[in-house]
């Protein structure tokens, strides 16, 4: 993991007095309110439905065990008792107070951990690839750059006041984990002639208009990371649109453009910083990299006989196996996902002592790390294969074991209507009944691979877009009522939903879901997903389905 | 006289910002809009107590072979969320290697004044109710920056 030196250190806890006057301005009343709350948003302090909300960074979904007690620590004595995990990788607690803020920072500063442009119209936290360092498909560890991006973009002076929230993911592994093609800056790690270069892409994004990025450079060198992504905030910042801020993310520049023209513009500007000082060093990437290294693996066989024998012994560890343990870099080892998402839980929600648990057994079973997804679970990523059976006895008891992931139960969220101002609709609500609908453990394995993003509102923080089913929150006449599409796919070769037809009452939502999984049933061959069924028979035999006995 | 900071100091300046519909090029010591400026440059360019001011739509390359000219170059910021005369402004110090005074003017407040010098203004015109005191005295949080500005061209990671 990266740790912080003097001046990292001292930055954040510069911040920390900085927003501490800023705070206190704003109580004295020196400090007006539309002011402050820009001011406190780019220290991730919004102000809710029911209560300010507070949002910390994860950088690119790592955490220490001390990190994580330290959360703990915030949701029990500055909130109530939980926090939730989104899914940018990010925590957010929902009922901090204004005035405490400040020493919940101070807090966070003591773990290396901040609040520093987790939202505003500015470079947001920078996310990466889960399994990065663990992956078997992987090309390079992308961690290392993502905490080059995380330092040049925070505090960047001249990317503050951005047209609209800005927001950078990285990859290192031929399968898409981190989304690039739907963030407004994509970096890949790519292989060209034997050697490790980077691909962008610019312009993706879900929201009121989802859009996938294009590939604006092919190859570049490592070393021109940071000034070519200079050059692309700079013609950003100039040329998006501020005058609607619904047209005035990246990717309305770039379609306005167009890719070619944006790309153009991009590389004029680049030339005119390439090779100057913000050019990246060989020494400052191996200084990022160094982090970044292997924990000290010891050398074990693949597999055991003891742990075939639970296999063989034990279905639910088995179902568990099968969906929540992925295969690891280092024989011998495998890693393994908790899953947030038991039914009558809010998805992503996790309690102080579940915090707790999850950071005693990162120190048990795993070095001590962990990892935050965008699927809202988190993940242990290096553990040995013949600890898994007590590591899921104990996650058992803590209902962080149940085996849904990837499966229709494990389903993405945003917090809604019932705490986001933003909201047109509750989401929660339609989570829980959806996975009390489908309560049955056999029946979703054989299901399969299917995923369920809901979103409270257009900005489509349950990433609705590219969920095989989506579910978006509407308002009809003050009333709410939910969209559903299909079709939509987060995989490396992402897709976009469709929307099925006229949205549906809350009450509707979980039949519609059953009637769109009987259609995949009916019509699936062989070992297809619901994507793959979707992808060859098209959108109307669910159509007709959910919508005949309407009519 | 208006008060404004100047290399960190409280100092009285003696120019005046005019706008487009009412601007008058005879006024002594002045700042006038770029469009003004164009209409009348001939003429400005023999006087040596003539600044410009660009509005945050204006193409700041539309200064290029003009800058010996001025008297200063003023940047408006039409609202304190609006950030592009940051990237103006770097570009001016930059690409267009502008060594004279460079004014932030419009919505200019103390929280923001030390991202406005890090990208190359080193004069603030504040904001109306802005407290000039306070925020001469608060130009400066961080003592280390990350990245490249035009203030300290070296970013942290070269002497790391």
């Amino acid at each position: 993991m990266y740790i912080y030196d003097n001046y990292d250190q001292k930055m954040i806890d510069e911040r920390v007095e900085q927003y501490r006057d800023q705070t206190q301005r704003f109580l004295a009343g020196d400090l007006p309110a539309e002011e402050f709350q820009h001011l406190r948003l780019r220290n991730g302090l919004y102000i809710q439905r029911l209560a300010p909300m507070l949002r910390v960074n994860v950088p690119y979904g790592m955490l220490s065990s001390k990190q994580l007690r330290k959360l703990a620590h915030v949701a029990r004595f500055f909130d109530k008792g939980y926090g939730h995990f989104t899914t940018r990788q990010n925590m957010q607690y929902n009922w901090p107070k204004l005035e405490e803020v400040p020493d919940i920072l101070a807090e966070l500063a003591s773990v290396e951990m901040h609040a520093i442009q987790s939202s505003g119209n500015c470079i947001r936290n920078t996310t990466s690839d889960q399994y990065a360092g663990v992956a078997v498909d992987e090309i390079e560890d992308s961690r290392a750059y993502a905490e080059l991006i995380r330092q040049w973009s925070t505090f960047h002076p001249e990317f503050n006041w951005l047209p609209r929230k800005f927001k950078i993911a990285v990859t290192g592994c031929r399968e898409d984990r981190a989304a690039v093609q739907v963030h407004d800056i994509g970096v890949r790690l790519v292989e060209k002639d034997g050697k490790v270069g980077l691909q962008i892409l610019a312009g993706g994004g879900l929201g009121r208009t989802p859009v996938l990025g294009s590939v604006i450079k092919e190859y570049l060198d490592k070393e021109h990371m940071l000034t070519y992504i200079e050059a692309i905030l700079r013609v950003y910042n100039r040329y998006g649109r501020r005058d609607n801020k619904y047209k005035a993310r990246i990717k309305i520049l770039v379609r306005a453009m167009t890719a070619e023209v944006f790309a153009e513009k991009v590389e004029e500007e680049w030339l005119s910083i390439k090779d100057g000082p913000g050019t990246l060093t060989e020494a400052e990437i191996q200084r990022a990299k160094s982090f970044f290294t292997r924990p000290a693996y010891k050398a074990l066989p693949e597999g055991s006989d003891a742990l075939n024998d639970a296999l063989k012994q034990n279905f639910a560890f088995k179902a568990w196996m099968t969906h929540n343990v992925k295969p690891h870099q280092e024989t011998g080892y495998a890693i393994v996902n908790l899953a947030l998402k038991e039914t009558g839980v809010a998805p992503g929600d996790v309690t102080d002592e579940q915090m707790e648990v999850i950071a005693d057994l990162a120190d048990t079973y795993s070095f001590g790390e962990l990892r935050v997804t965008h699927e809202q679970n988190v993940t242990l990523a290096d553990v040995e294969q013949a600890s898994l059976f007590n590591l899921w006895k104990t996650l058992c008891e803590h209902g962080l074991a149940t085996p849904n992931l990837g499966l229709l139960t494990d389903i993405i969220c945003c917090p809604g209507g019932d705490y986001c101002s933003l909201a047109n609709a509750k989401s929660l609500p339609v989570a829980d009944a959806i996975q009390r609908r489908f309560d049955d453990l056999d029946y979703l394995h054989d299901l399969g691979d299917l995923d369920i993003n809901i979103s409270g509102c257009m900005n489509a923080c349950g990433h609705h877009h590219v969920g095989n089913i989506g579910i978006l929150g509407v308002d009809k006449k003050g009333q709410e009522f939910y969209q559903v599409s299909i079709g939509g796919s987060a995989a490396a070769n992402s897709s976009l939903a469709k929307i099925l037809g006229p949205s549906f009452a809350q009450a509707e939502i979980p039949e519609v879901v059953g009637k769109l999984v009987d259609v995949y049933v009916n019509n699936r061959v062989e070992e297809e997903f619901f994507i793959d069924t979707y992808n060859r028979i098209g959108i109307a035999p669910f159509k007709s389905s959910v919508y005949a006995e309407k009519a | 006289m208006t008060s404004i900071i100047k290399d960190k100091a409280i100092i009285d300046s003696p120019y005046t910002i005019q706008s487009v519909d009412d601007a008058d090029v005879s006024v002594a010591n002045t700042i006038l809009p770029l469009s003004v400026y164009l209409q009348n440059e001939s003429e400005l360019a023999k006087r040596n107590d003539v600044g410009v001011w660009l509005s945050a739509d204006d193409e700041i390359e539309q200064l290029t072979g003009k800058l010996d000219q001025l008297a200063l170059v003023a940047l408006d910021f039409p609202s304190f969320g609006d950030g592009r005369a940051y990237s103006n402004a770097n570009i001016l110090r930059r690409k267009l290697a502008y060594t004279g005074e460079v004014r932030a003017i419009g919505d200019v407040r103390r929280d923001q004044l030390e991202q406005m010098l890090r990208c190359g203004f080193d004069a603030f015109q504040l904001a109306d109710g802005q407290d000039i005191e306070a925020c001469a005295a608060n130009m400066k949080t961080f003592s280390f920056n990350y990245q490249t500005s035009i203030d300290r061209p070296e970013p942290l990671f070269r002497s790391r």
